[in-house]
């Protein structure tokens, strides 16, 4: 492998595996300058963030949706709307969106409106939220998590592929002769991903509807995902959408690059001792050696992300997580070039590796083929 | 033939905690010389169970042990008392384990303290313990102070704990609480079966 391999990104896109960025939006101190982004320059730093990503030669931007400090990304739509309007070519998606307290209407219309803006490029990954007391905030009950989960899926859905709903359910007011406005691009709406590290019914959910699922990948060692990736595979076969290799695939990733592999062990040690989710507990060798984060080398981060493949079968989208534990966005700008640096290798050795059969990451383009495909039999869904 | 992993959660070295481990140990393959017993310490996992509390996993040498546990026919649980309670080492690592890891398994409580007055610690503290984690322990604790140490009490010691080690070879030849841990997704749950039976529309 040769991370200085002289084709461009863009040569080798779209087909096979989408690569991209995804941040929670969190503000946090600068461990070793003791200086705090202010909450306007985060969320500005974001929009550069996108920005460097289409630069790079990436393909998909995500961004979280929190509603409690220290995060900024309580309205992803907005946020990326104006992203988009600022890009011409990567996919934005949320990493997540909570489907359990938004009104799965607000869902249906506000992504369709992004959808038209952006041309066809934004995808909605939904997850239940980060923390119990946000239920509250919205006047849903935490202790029916995954009931609302299935519930507004299920009505956001019909939303999306009937023009006209009748709608009774237990946790919103009724709907009849309901139209969601406007209607999907192209008559097809964003494509969804599901993402969960803990809770079956959302694996099988993403299964039955022959949707993506999303495993985050990160602060924990693979063994935490392969359960529950598996387990997806199984029942996207069970509800009939193909093999359980042809399921669709997303995965996260952590990593923190220099060119010398002490360089980045050296600079990103004080992120790593401070950082919110696992700072003061292992050390960052330990934790490099158990979980998907990489400090390093670019060829011990290509090493590193291959693997995955190994543990997950091979896949549909990888993203990385580079903007965290306080990190200057000038750094993180140069970890988004050093990954646009490697990504011809990663476009090329995943390619090598993979088998023939293994579906394209979907986009909007080759969704509405399919569906011109399928419209010649039944478009109704399972 | 029997597995049984004796965890000691014994912060001192040398430990009187470990000592109660060995007396237990000798007293298993008393009762049944086929036996596999395996003691694990915590001391020397301190770092791990700690890291494993922040991390929310195991690192691989926990893990290990974590996979004992769970492979074990019974166990065995040994922490010093340390104000009014197991030690907190010992409940890290218990916090570490799956909520489910117990479920249905004969467990020998025991503990070790300064004086005698500490006996009821196994009782009030770890025996509630025990029952949340829908664990089966055995009637019988064995509590050992000082005075069990000496040539008065060791032949008491002893026999507390071939009194305990036959009450779990008894649970081990039943039928226990006829739970153990499942892996298993429930595919049959409410929610699970909702998910592939949307809601029908209202009739108009």
């Amino acid at each position: 492998m040769n991370a200085m391999d002289d084709t461009t990104g863009q040569d080798l896109a779209p087909a096979g595996m989408q690569f991209g960025i995804f941040t929670v939006g969190d503000v946090t101190q600068d461990p070793t300058g003791a200086t705090t982004p202010s909450e306007n320059a985060r969320i500005k730093a974001l929009v550069e963030i996108a920005k460097k990503t289409e630069e790079v030669g990436l393909d998909v931007f995500a961004s979280g949706q929190q509603h409690n400090p220290p995060f900024v990304t309580t309205s992803p739509t907005t946020l990326m709307a104006y992203m988009a309007a600022q890009t011409e070519r990567i996919v934005f998606s949320t990493a997540i969106a909570q489907i359990t307290t938004n009104d799965p209407v607000r869902l249906a219309e506000d992504y369709a409106v992004l959808q038209h803006l952006s041309d066809g490029r934004v995808d909605l990954m939904l997850g239940r939220g980060n923390s119990a007391p946000v239920y509250s905030w919205f006047g849903k009950d935490p202790t029916k998590a995954v009931e609302l989960t299935v519930e507004n899926y299920q009505l956001l859905r019909r939303l999306w592929d009937e023009d006209v709903v009748n709608w009774e359910g237990r946790f919103r007011t009724p709907l009849r002769a309901f139209t969601a406005t406007p209607r999907p691009l192209d008559d097809v709406p964003p494509m969804v991903w599901h993402a969960s590290i803990r809770t079956p019914e959302v694996a099988e959910l993403a299964a039955f509807y022959g949707d993506g699922y999303f495993a985050n990948n990160i602060f924990w060692p693979k063994e935490h995902y392969q359960r529950l990736i598996g387990f997806y595979r199984q029942r996207y076969e069970h509800y009939g959408h193909g093999t359980p290799e042809q399921a669709i695939v997303g995965l996260g990733g952590q990593v923190f690059m220099r060119k010398n592999s002490q360089d980045a062990v050296r600079e990103f040690r004080p992120y790593f001792d401070n950082a919110p989710v696992y700072g003061h507990g292992p050390s960052l060798e330990d934790f490099t050696a158990q979980t998907p984060l990489t400090v390093g080398s670019p060829q011990e981060f290509i090493e590193k992300t291959l693997t995955f493949a190994d543990f997950f079968g091979d896949y549909q989208r990888q993203l990385f997580l580079v903007d965290h534990a306080g990190l200057p966005q000038k750094v993180v700008l140069e970890q988004i070039d050093m990954i646009g640096e490697v990504l011809p290798t990663l476009r090329k050795e995943f390619a090598a590796r993979r088998p023939a059969g293994i579906p394209d990451a979907p986009t909007h383009a080759s969704r509405v083929a399919a569906r011109a495909q399928a419209t010649v039999g039944s478009d109704t869904r399972p | 033939m029997s597995r049984v992993v004796i965890v000691s959660g014994g912060l001192g070295s040398p430990s009187t905690t470990r000592l109660l481990a060995d007396q237990v140990e000798a007293g298993l393959l008393r009762a049944d010389a086929s036996a596999s017993v395996e003691i694990v310490e915590l001391r020397p996992l301190a770092h791990e169970v700690v890291d494993a509390t922040l991390t929310g996993f195991a690192p691989p040498r926990l893990q290990h042990v974590i996979d004992s546990v769970g492979a074990a026919d019974a166990i065995v649980l040994v922490t010093p008392v340390l104000q009014a309670s197991y030690s907190g080492l010992f409940k890290s690592f218990v916090d570490a384990l799956e909520p489910d890891a117990l479920v249905g398994k004969p467990v020998l409580l025991g503990a070790t303290g300064g004086t005698a007055r500490h006996s009821l610690m196994i009782e009030l503290a770890m025996r509630p313990l025990v029952a949340y984690l829908q664990a089966v322990a055995v009637p019988t604790g064995i509590f050992a102070s000082p005075h069990d140490w000496g040539a008065e009490g060791k032949d008491a010691l002893a026999a507390r704990v071939d009194r305990a080690v036959a009450e779990l070879f008894s649970l081990l030849g039943g039928g226990g609480s006829g739970r153990s841990r499942d892996d298993d997704i429930d595919l049959f749950s409410d929610t699970m079966l909702s998910i592939s039976r949307p809601p029908a529309p209202p009739a108009d």
